[in-house]
């Protein structure tokens, strides 16, 4: 019974390291209508940038938070110089621009720093364990800082003008338009906080999961997948999908189908869930216009 | 009967080589002044991080130029890359064949990229030396005349470990992970050639990780429930290092027995926390370059000098430059062995005939040999224990 | 001039895509070129299911591999004939992607997205599984011996796969054109253009949807199938998500409502990667994003529109060079 306990703990932290992810694909999504596949390479190129600066000796909020500026501001760069011009071109076309991402972020990761895999330092303390060495300090604080992202994530669209107003840019661009809503810098924005947030996720990621250029590649199929069973418009969603996702895919490797298809075990039941309930648990159906 | 026919075919060769002058032979891939080596490595995909081996070799043959060369000739070495795709690797190496016209291919990368074109390469006769894979297979060199393996292979890694667990716990409750690929496998086949039919009564719980996997707390929290005493692990360094911290932060203390892939200070250890990582026993056939121990060794000295002159930009702590260099060094002991005769059947005699030699940056006591009927140059290991901030080499060189 | 008919062109250029690599490329190349014919079947799988289907797609390389251990499977164990793995490749595929189609029908977008990625992703563990192992080889993988030309024809076996290979191409080819072409082509394209509209005038939306992923899956299958014989050799490696991310990128490079478009994708897809390492070997990864990168810049819809803009504006330029009104 502890032996279930515990899987169902260790599958909570390693769903909210899903869980960030998939928080920055949500908002990427509300504010673009994109899934950009270089979010986890772009959050990993970022906390390389973190590394960096605290190898300079910043202090580690420092740090955190210049890497945050510098993400949106890549983020930001990346929208007007990439994706501007793409903007009325096949959604193809975006999508093949974001693998194209995907290859630079982590060939240029792989060239700057290396390819050994780097300790990163987690701004909770090193502390004994807690519950039994159930949780770390680090997966603690990490999910505090998860859901202080969801909260802000949530309320920003919820009840701020601005953020109204980039759900209405991606949602219908010409009526946004027509309202006077610069459309093109909402897109920027939205390419800017979704970059921060990855930042944030690598940053709390890495601590765990050790700092190497393929840091994210397996974590961003997992967060996409929570993301859709959450449903792609919640943020809420995004955080309840990524952690049923690493407690579903932890029960079955331990109990039912062992561990060498508990990730096909978990994306089936994803996937029946999906065919149960389109939009996932807790998103919107889009309606469609003829 | 068989096994003899063909050893009989094999000292007919090797006489009609002695016999025979050796322009009769097949020179290709030579000229005057140089000798052409063809390689594969993936420089990208995700595997690309292995590709400091072809940067690192890339650096030794221009040293080897630098300094005169070898046999009057210099090296024009190609390496191209594969991205760890077999398919890819089958052009690749075609083109090195057949285009670029190689005298031999050394060292590429991988075990199911090498399985791809070990069929092949053989037919064409063209010397495959010193492959960087560790897989079981390497070695037949009745089967395979044209194919020599490099290092220990991982099988025989874990029939060591094995014998030091029987020995060590006699009534040991053991647990394993492995990746679940080839390299990962060796390591299940290893423990169940010394355990035979028992394996399942000492083995109580075996599990298994995807290299793609986020974190593999899943799997300890298993191990320990199993209530295992023994574990082994057969995984690479960033899954290593997740398992020697989340162990010691449950509070489970196994006699942790690891794959040497792993042995790495700075990829495994120093992430996971030294001291997390008391009494863990491995294997080594090379120096870590991040060991205080060597640190005045001559060859250590010499491959630093190296790294400074020809790749400034490259990270020491990657183990992976260390194995290049040894391999590398071996590749030209075996051009130096050439003399002057660089045909294709010389090169391959040349290259099953290594009399004893210690290789630079190799365990002190270590040495690659082969001979016709043995095309493993790496034979040796011993048993490491990482104490108080080193690993601690006790026991005696093991030969398998 | 007169007025050629377009069927001769393509006649001209299958004929010059058989005869002139057996003339004038080594067998290094004649291998590069099979391997281009492959991708670009695989490619036309998918510019089906996604061009011409609407439907996403990120995980035909599981078709692929189906196709590929299909063929490894049948020739190994039980010593099938090289051509004839082809139709029992195609069959399983097919199989793999009509179940595949039952769940497009409820799931569209982003979530059909999401089960084909899933499903390549769990591919090399499913051929990896202990329970199969007998017949797939595990994670040591399948050799298989490479097919001579038949009838003591005097062209090599490199010249012979590529002949073969080109052949079941052209088939496939002139099929899915015809296909495109045909009513059930005009209901696809009314699918995925309007599909609210498409459906309230009748068209059988679940009929065509599981259709079209069982047909792309197939071709894909074919070209796996192909590439098992070609390249000698299947292990779970050779079909990881690279491989769906590498068909993926053929489509979008080519143009994925295009018949032709397979063709330049399966060109990109094999040859730049080349051209990338020669570049730099430290960055092969950015030289083959940026080269990405700008294609979609410069060509958005794929190079297969901009291609065929540039033949039609030559070919204005010669009818109003000849002084004759354009017709």
């Amino acid at each position: 019974m502890e032996g279930v306990l515990h899987q169902i703990v260790s599958g909570i932290a390693t769903g909210g390291i899903y869980a960030s992810i998939a928080l920055a694909l949500v908002m990427i999504f509300l504010a673009t209508h994109h899934i950009n596949f270089a979010q986890g390479e772009m959050a990993m190129f970022s906390t390389y940038i973190a590394l960096t600066l605290l190898q300079l000796g910043l202090p580690y909020w420092a740090a955190f938070l210049a890497t945050l500026v510098f993400s949106f501001v890549m983020g930001v760069i990346l929208q007007r110089i990439l994706l501007e011009p793409l903007a009325n071109a096949p959604v193809l076309a975006s999508v093949g621009a974001f693998l194209g991402l995907l290859l630079i972020f982590n060939n240029v990761a792989g060239w700057l720093f290396s390819y050994t895999l780097k300790p990163f330092p987690s701004p909770f303390g090193v502390g004994d364990p807690m519950f039994g060495g159930m949780f770390s300090r680090h997966e603690l604080g990490s999910t505090v800082v998860t859901m202080a992202v969801l909260l802000s994530v949530w309320a920003f669209f919820r009840f701020t003008r601005l953020g109204l107003a980039m759900r209405g840019a991606a949602y219908n661009p010409v009526s946004s338009r027509l309202v006077g809503v610069p459309v093109g810098r909402m897109l920027a924005l939205g390419w800017g906080l979704a970059a921060g947030i990855g930042a944030i996720a690598g940053m709390m990621v890495a601590p765990v999961v050790f700092l190497d250029p393929n840091m994210m590649g397996g974590v961003l199929l997992y967060a996409f997948a929570g993301a859709l069973l959450g449903g792609i418009t919640s943020p809420l969603g995004a955080v309840v999908g990524g952690v049923m996702m690493g407690v579903i895919e932890n029960l079955a490797g331990a109990y039912v189908v062992g561990t060498e298809l508990k990730l096909t075990t978990a994306l089936v039941i994803i996937v029946l869930v999906l065919v149960v309930k389109p939009s996932g648990l807790f998103g919107k159906a889009l309606a469609s216009r003829v | 009967m068989k096994r003899r026919t063909v050893l009989a075919g094999l000292g007919s060769i090797a006489a009609a080589g002695v016999a025979r002058p050796a322009s009769a032979a097949t020179v290709v891939g030579v000229t005057a002044t140089e000798i052409k080596i063809g390689h594969t490595i993936p420089y990208s995909g995700n595997a690309s991080s292995y590709s400091v081996g072809g940067k690192s070799h890339t650096a030794f043959f221009k040293r080897v130029n630098d300094m005169g060369g070898v046999g009057g000739r210099k090296i024009n070495f190609i390496s191209l890359d594969d991205a760890y795709n077999p398919a890819k690797t089958v052009e690749q190496i075609r083109r090195l064949v057949e285009q670029d016209q190689v005298a031999l291919v050394f060292n590429p990368l991988g075990t199911p990229t090498n399985s791809a074109i070990h069929k092949y390469i053989n037919q064409k006769k063209v010397p495959h030396l010193f492959v960087a894979t560790s897989a079981d297979k390497w070695g037949d060199y009745k089967n395979f005349p044209w194919t020599i393996g490099y290092a220990p292979s991982y099988r025989t890694e874990a029939q060591i470990y094995g014998k030091y667990i029987k020995a060590q716990r006699p009534n040991a409750k053991a647990t394993l992970i492995y990746q679940n690929d080839d390299f990962g496998k060796d390591y299940l086949h290893g423990l169940q050639d010394v355990y035979g039919k028992d394996f399942d009564k000492v083995f109580v719980k075996v599990v298994t990780y995807e290299s793609s996997d986020a974190t593999v707390d899943s799997q300890v929290v298993s191990m320990k429930d199993s209530g295992a005493d023994v574990m082994v692990t057969a995984c690479i360094p960033k899954f290593t290092a997740q398992i020697i911290r989340k162990s010691f932060d449950i509070g489970w203390k196994p006699l942790h027995v690891m794959s040497n892939v792993s042995s790495s200070i700075a990829s495994t250890i120093t992430p996971a926390g030294p001291e997390k990582a008391e009494g863990i026993v491995t294997s080594n056939f090379l120096k870590d370059a991040t060991d205080p121990e060597w640190k005045t060794a001559p060859d250590m000295i010499e491959w630093r000098a190296f790294m400074a002159k020809y790749i400034p930009d490259g990270d020491t702590t990657d183990g992976n430059y260390v194995y290049a260099y040894g391999v590398a060094s071996l590749m030209l002991q075996v051009l130096k062995q050439c003399g002057t005769d660089f045909s294709r059947e010389n090169i391959m005699k040349q290259a099953s005939n290594i009399k004893p030699v210690s290789l630079p940056l190799l365990l002190p006591g270590m040495q690659a040999a082969t001979t016709p009927t043995d095309f493993r140059p790496l034979k040796q290991l011993q048993l490491q224990r990482w104490k108080t901030n080193t690993w601690e080499r006790f026991g005696a060189i093991i030969g398998a | 001039m007169p007025n050629i008919p377009p069927q001769f062109g393509i006649f001209l250029f299958i004929v010059a895509a058989a005869v002139l690599p057996l003339v004038f490329a080594s067998g290094y190349q004649t291998f590069q070129l099979t391997m281009v014919v492959i991708y670009a079947l695989s490619v036309l799988g998918k510019n089906l299911v996604t061009g011409f289907g609407g439907q996403v797609s990120l995980g035909q390389g599981a078709f692929y591999a189906v196709g590929a251990y299909t063929a490894a499977v049948l020739m190994d164990q039980w010593d099938v004939p090289y051509w004839a793995t082809l139709p029992i490749a195609a069959i399983t595929s097919g199989l793999v992607g009509l179940m595949l189609g039952l769940p497009a029908l409820r799931l569209g977008g982003l979530y059909l997205a999401l089960v084909t990625f899933a499903l390549a992703i769990s591919v090399p563990q499913l051929l990896k599984y202990k329970a199969f192992e007998g017949w797939t080889g595990g994670v040591q993988g399948i050799v298989v011996s490479k097919p001579d030309a038949p009838f003591n024809l005097p062209i090599s076996s490199d010249s012979w796969i590529y002949l073969f290979s080109l052949a079941v191409g052209v088939v496939f080819f002139l099929a899915i054109t015809n296909l495109v072409n045909s009513r059930i082509g005009r209901a696809l394209k009314a699918i995925r253009d309007q599909p609210l509209a498409a459906e309230a005038m009748g068209v059988e939306l679940a009929r065509y949807k599981t259709l079209t992923f069982g047909v792309g899956a197939m071709v894909t299958g074919i070209g796996g199938a192909l590439s098992a014989i070609a390249v000698g050799f299947v292990s779970p490696d050779s079909f990881t998500i690279a491989l769906s991310l590498t068909l993926f990128v053929g489509m979008v490079v080519g143009g994925a409502s295009s018949i032709s478009g397979a063709i330049y994708g399966a060109l990109f897809i094999q040859f730049i990667p080349n051209i990338a390492e020669e570049i730099s070997k430290a960055i092969p990864g950015v030289v083959y994003g940026v080269i990405l990168i700008a294609v979609m810049f410069f060509a958005p819809g794929g190079l297969a529109g901009v291609i065929a803009n540039q033949l039609r504006r030559l070919r204005a330029a010669r009818v109003v060079g000849t002084g004759r009104a354009p017709s």
